[in-house]
This record gives structure tokens, sequence and C-alpha cells, in this order.
């Protein structure tokens, strides 16, 4: 049987510029015989000036170059991509499918209502599935990533502090969050304020009721943290927080640990951002963009963004922007709408018991891994884990080998590495998510490089510090990189 | 690890050089070993006051962005220019070179709440692979 993950032949490519012949070119103008110079019938300020050293290549040429260029790139219909925190899990192909429904995709935002009923109806039902699944009562999608969604929640509690006369402008932001939390809080005008987490990686509710005063606006808690572990206190910590008049946000990134098990709603959760691109399998990253709507409590449904889609009387589906508390629009028209059709897609297609299977699923992944590859690397914290565990580099340091060397060598075995150096509590972390979509026989794989990677550490940790070894290119300087960064491309250069 | 008995140190493994109502700010070798190469580092205006714990710089290195707290309080009289563009001074000579900002003390009693070389070495210890 063929192993994974070993080099066979992968062409190689040479720049465009270093490509095609003079007065070659991929594409045929209007004939200039029937239809005169192509100066006479375009504007001249459209027309650019030349080039000096543009490509002049042919269409084979062309399209030989990007899709050799495409098949280096490496994606979740590549190989398993285990990055912890992002949960990258498949995203099914039918998701895609109904994104290119012509009605959907084509629908304009300025297009009547009335001819504009399945896409309202489509916002209005998946408002409802995501208040649902997290025990809320209303939900905004217009957020376009996770950090809107953060800066929304925000909003949402400025906006209701104000409405009542309190100036309170504390946020406390435990040190198991998502860097993107303080960021958020700081750009709403709050100040953050950091919150120690226990020796067990879980906040404890004495610390949060020691710095809890009238100046502290809210909490803002990622649930399971960021260490992969279930905020045990979570209920215990929302009513110190609620008895002294502050609000609990949860960032929901990692819901896909608690997605049809747990509605954070009744965990005390007044706010809760999701990201469709993790949880709800939209595409991530290059393949985005990304959705991060905000379900919250009643309380808060009065300031949500505009314009809201309502249900009349007569089934009738419609816009409505008369909220005069609304913290206004966070984003252009309604978010990203054929984001939202794709997590619509997936919520139907899994139903609840799937959605439950998932979440079941992806966290006895996590905890498999944890498992064995315990005694390999160090754990340093010794619990089960959610959807996601951190191992650290402490056992193969001792042989000059790190974290950054152990996920260079897994992409010579043929994986995308975990997340490294996050999260920043833990010394050296490296932090796997496998999620719910990979195979008993795919992490097995991932397992048994991982253990390769610390016996080879043990007899020839130079092999581990050389590597990747099977890349097109090797071990890059990021200190350079980053210190003296060229950006720009220019002849002469590419060597 | 080197930790100079004349400075004194914080939790968030900063150091404090005092002579008289002026402090050197900078960050401890414990703290470039841990965060790697450091690629950038934000400096506060000249004039600025921070209060002490308040943030007055932050250093991203290939491994992450981390938030420099002032150790005592103070207004920023003089800041290492060098750093611009030369970053590695943090990595190469995190006591002397690398050195961050000159800051006039408000209140130099603050400086009795901070560590001394004994207590930084000891808590150092107690730091590494929780």
């Amino acid at each position: 049987m063929k192993s994974h993950g070993i080099t066979t032949l992968s062409i190689q490519e040479p720049l465009i510029f270093d490509q095609g012949s003079e007065k070659r070119c991929a594409f045929s103008l209007p004939d200039e015989g029937r239809f005169g110079p192509i100066e006479q019938s375009i504007p001249k300020h459209w027309i650019r000036e030349e080039i000096e050293g543009f490509p002049e290549v042919s269409e084979p040429e062309l399209v030989r170059h990007f899709t050799r260029l495409s098949t280096w790139n490496y994606g979740l219909d590549t190989g398993f991509y285990p990055l912890g925190s992002c949960t990258m899990k498949y995203n099914p192909k039918v998701n895609e499918e109904a994104a290119c429904i012509p009605g959907l995709s084509g629908a304009h935002p300025y297009q009547p209502e009335s001819i504009s009923q399945g896409a309202l109806r489509l916002l209005y039902d998946l408002e409802r599935y995501l208040s649902e699944i997290t025990g809320m009562d209303r939900c905004t999608l217009q957020p376009a990533a996770g950090a809107q969604g953060e800066l929304c929640g925000m909003m949402l509690i400025r906006a209701h502090l104000e409405r009542n006369g309190s100036g309170r402008r504390r946020v406390l932001i435990p040190d198991t969050s998502h860097g993107t939390n303080p960021a958020s809080v700081a750009m709403c005008g709050f100040e953050a304020v950091p919150l120690k987490s226990g020796t067990k990686g879980i906040i404890e509710t004495d610390a949060v009721r020691n710095l809890m005063d009238d100046d502290v606006a809210a909490i803002m808690v990622t649930n399971p943290n960021t260490l992969g572990l279930f905020e045990k206190n979570i209920a215990e910590i929302a009513d110190v927080v609620h008895k002294q008049g502050g609000f609990v946000y949860c960032d929901g990134a990692n819901l896909n640990a608690l997605m049809g098990m747990v509605k954070v709603g009744d965990l005390g959760v007044d706010i809760v951002h999701m990201n469709l691109h993790k949880t709800f399998s939209t595409p991530h990253g290059g393949g985005g963009p990304g959705a991060g709507p905000v379900a919250v409590k009643e309380t808060f449904a009065p300031f949500l963004p505009v314009p809201e889609v309502v249900k009349e009387k007569n089934g009738i589906f419609a816009f409505n922007d008369d909220l005069p508390l609304s913290i206004g629009k966070l984003k252009s028209f309604y978010g990203n709408f054929l984001v939202c059709v794709k997590a619509y897609s997936y919520i139907r297609a899994m139903g609840a018991r799937g959605l439950r299977q998932a979440t079941q699923t992806a966290v006895t992944n996590a905890n498999y891994i944890r498992k064995r590859l315990e005694g390999h690397y160090h754990l340093p914290y010794d619990d089960h884990c959610m959807h996601e565990c951190v191992f650290t580099d402490r056992l193969q340091k001792k042989r000059g080998v790190t974290t950054l060397d152990i996920a260079k060598s897994i992409i010579d075995r043929g994986f995308h590495p975990p997340t490294i150096y996050f999260p920043l509590v833990v010394e050296g972390a490296l932090m796997i998510e496998p999620t719910e979509t990979e195979s008993r026989e795919e992490i097995d794989r991932f397992v048994e490089a991982m253990i390769d990677i610390a016996e080879e550490t043990e007899k020839n940790p130079q092999n581990i510090k050389d590597s990747p070894r099977k890349t097109k290119i090797g071990r890059v300087d990021e200190v350079t990189a980053a210190r003296k960064p060229v950006l720009r491309w220019s002849p002469g250069t590419d060597e | 690890m080197d930790i100079p008995k004349e400075m004194k140190y914080t939790k968030e493994h900063e150091w404090a050089e005092i002579e008289g109502d002026i402090a050197t700010f900078g960050i401890t070798d414990y703290a470039q070993n841990h965060l790697g190469d450091v690629v950038f580092v934000e400096l506060p205006e000249v004039g600025s006051e921070f209060k002490a714990h308040e943030v007055f710089s932050a250093v991203e290195s290939v491994k992450a962005a981390s938030d420099i707290y002032a150790p005592v309080g103070g207004e920023i009289i003089e800041i290492n220019s060098e750093l611009e563009g030369h970053p590695e001074l943090l990595n190469r000579s995190p006591y002397h070179k690398g050195w961050i900002v000159k800051v006039r003390l408000s209140d130099a009693g603050e400086a009795k709440e901070l560590m001394d070389a004994a207590q930084y070495a000891e808590f150092v210890e107690t730091e590494e692979y929780r």
C-alpha cells in the first residue's frame, strides 16, 4: 500500500516573468479590421501605460502556470490540517452546491423584498437555529468574522450600559482567551484587565470575585478555553459577575466542543459569537470570507445591528431598519450572505442529532490523540480535554529540538503542522485540533508521524532540526523575513 | 541566564535600573530567550506618562507579540531609537544596548514593590513549563 506524505513527482515552475515570448498574448482583442483600433472604442483613461517586463504568454502557458502553482497548495481537500483553536474541519461540497443556487448566488442586495423571500427566510431561520444552538434569544448574522463579532458584542454591552446610565469601563480577560479579545475590548474603548487562570488551567471563581467591582462591565470567556479545557466554574462565575451588575461575553470560537451538547445561554452567558467558518463548516482562511454571528439574551435585542429580518403576520419576510437603540451597521448590507447559506446548508444536512454527534466525535478524537501521544510529548495539563489538546516540547528540548522544529518536521511527513507557541500561557505549546471530520486511519497516521518525530529526536535530533527537507523550499529564514520584509518582486531579485 | 545584581525585576520579566529619580527599563535575559528572535519593538513617545503595570511598549518576535509593562510609573524622557532599526539588540544585549526607555519616576516608593536579583532568580525557576 502506498503511504501518505511521501514526495513523488511535483512539477517545478519558473516565475511567469521568465516565460513566454514577445508579442504572445493569452487574450484576443476585437478584430481591428472590423472594429477599428481598440483605442477608439475605450476611453483613454482606461488604457494602461505599457508595463516594462510584463509577461507575454499564450493561454495554455498561462493556464498551466497557475494550475501547476495550485498543485503546490495544501488545504483541507488535500489532507489533515490540525490547526488548534481554528477548527479546520472539512467543508462539505453540498454547502457549495447550495450557495450556487442561482436565486441565492445571483441575488442583489438592492432587489425588492418581494423577489427575495427565499433569501430572507433563510436568514430568518438561520438566526433562529443559531439562537437555539447557543441557548440565546436573538442573533445577528452581520459581523464578517469572529473578531468583528467580538467588537459587536462589546458595542452591545457599551450601548446597554450607556442606556442605563452606567460608565463601567473595565473588561476581565483570562490569560487563556483568544488574542483578539483584549484587542476588541480596547477598540471599543474599554480597558482590558488580565485575569490569571488557576493551576488547573481554568478560571477560579475567587479570582473573578477579587477583581469584580462596579467598574467592571463584563468578563470575556473563551469556553472551552485555548488550553482545550472546559471552564467548569462558568455558571458560578456568571453568578458573581451578574450580582455585581456586569455581563458575561463568551468567545464561541471553540463552539465545536459544545454544539448540540451544551447551550452556553444556560450557563449564564449574555452574549456569544460564533465562527461559521469554524463550527459550521464554511471555508476558512484564503477560502473565506468568514462570518461571526452574535447571539444575545433578550435584554440586548433592542441594540442589535440593523437591518433585522422580520416575519410579518401574513408570513411575508421583510427587513426592518426601525430599531432606534441599534448600534447601527457593522457591515454593508446583511453580512456575508453566501457564507450564511453554507452554514444553513450544513445545519439542515446534519440535523440536531448530527450536530451533537459531530461534537462528540470531535472531543473523542482530541482525547484519543492526547492519550496516544502522552509519554511521547509533555502534557502541561493532564486532564480530559475538549476538542483540542495542548502538548509542549519539554521532552524534546533536552535534545535541542524545539516546537518549531517539530512543526517543520511534520511537513516532511505529509501533514499541515498544528498551531505552535499558542496559547501563550504554555511554554513551547503544540496545539492539536483534529475535528470530527478525520477518520481513525488518518488520525493514526498523524499520531505515528508525531511518534516518529519523537523517536528521531532521541536518535538523530539534527534530522529534525534540518527539516523540512522534502519541500520545494527548505527552512525559511523567518527572522530576516520579519525584520527586513521584501513585499514586492522586482526583476533580478527572484533568487 | 544573566540576572544582574544592580537591577530590579517584575513578574512580567521587565527590569528597571534606578538611579535617583531616573529609571531605565528593558526586558530580561529570560524574557528575550523565551520570546525568541525579536523582530519589532514599539516605542512610546517621549513625554508620555505611564502608571506602574501599564503597557508602555510592545515587542514582536517570530513566536508572538508581547506587551511590556512599566515596572514603576513615570514620564518617558528618552527612548532607545536604535531599536527601530535593530530590534535584535533586545536579544543580543538585553541589559545594556537593548534598553527600551528612560523614565523620570513619579513615585520613588513604587520601586520597593519590585524583586531584587535573588528573588527574581527564584521566581524564574517556578515559571519554566507549568
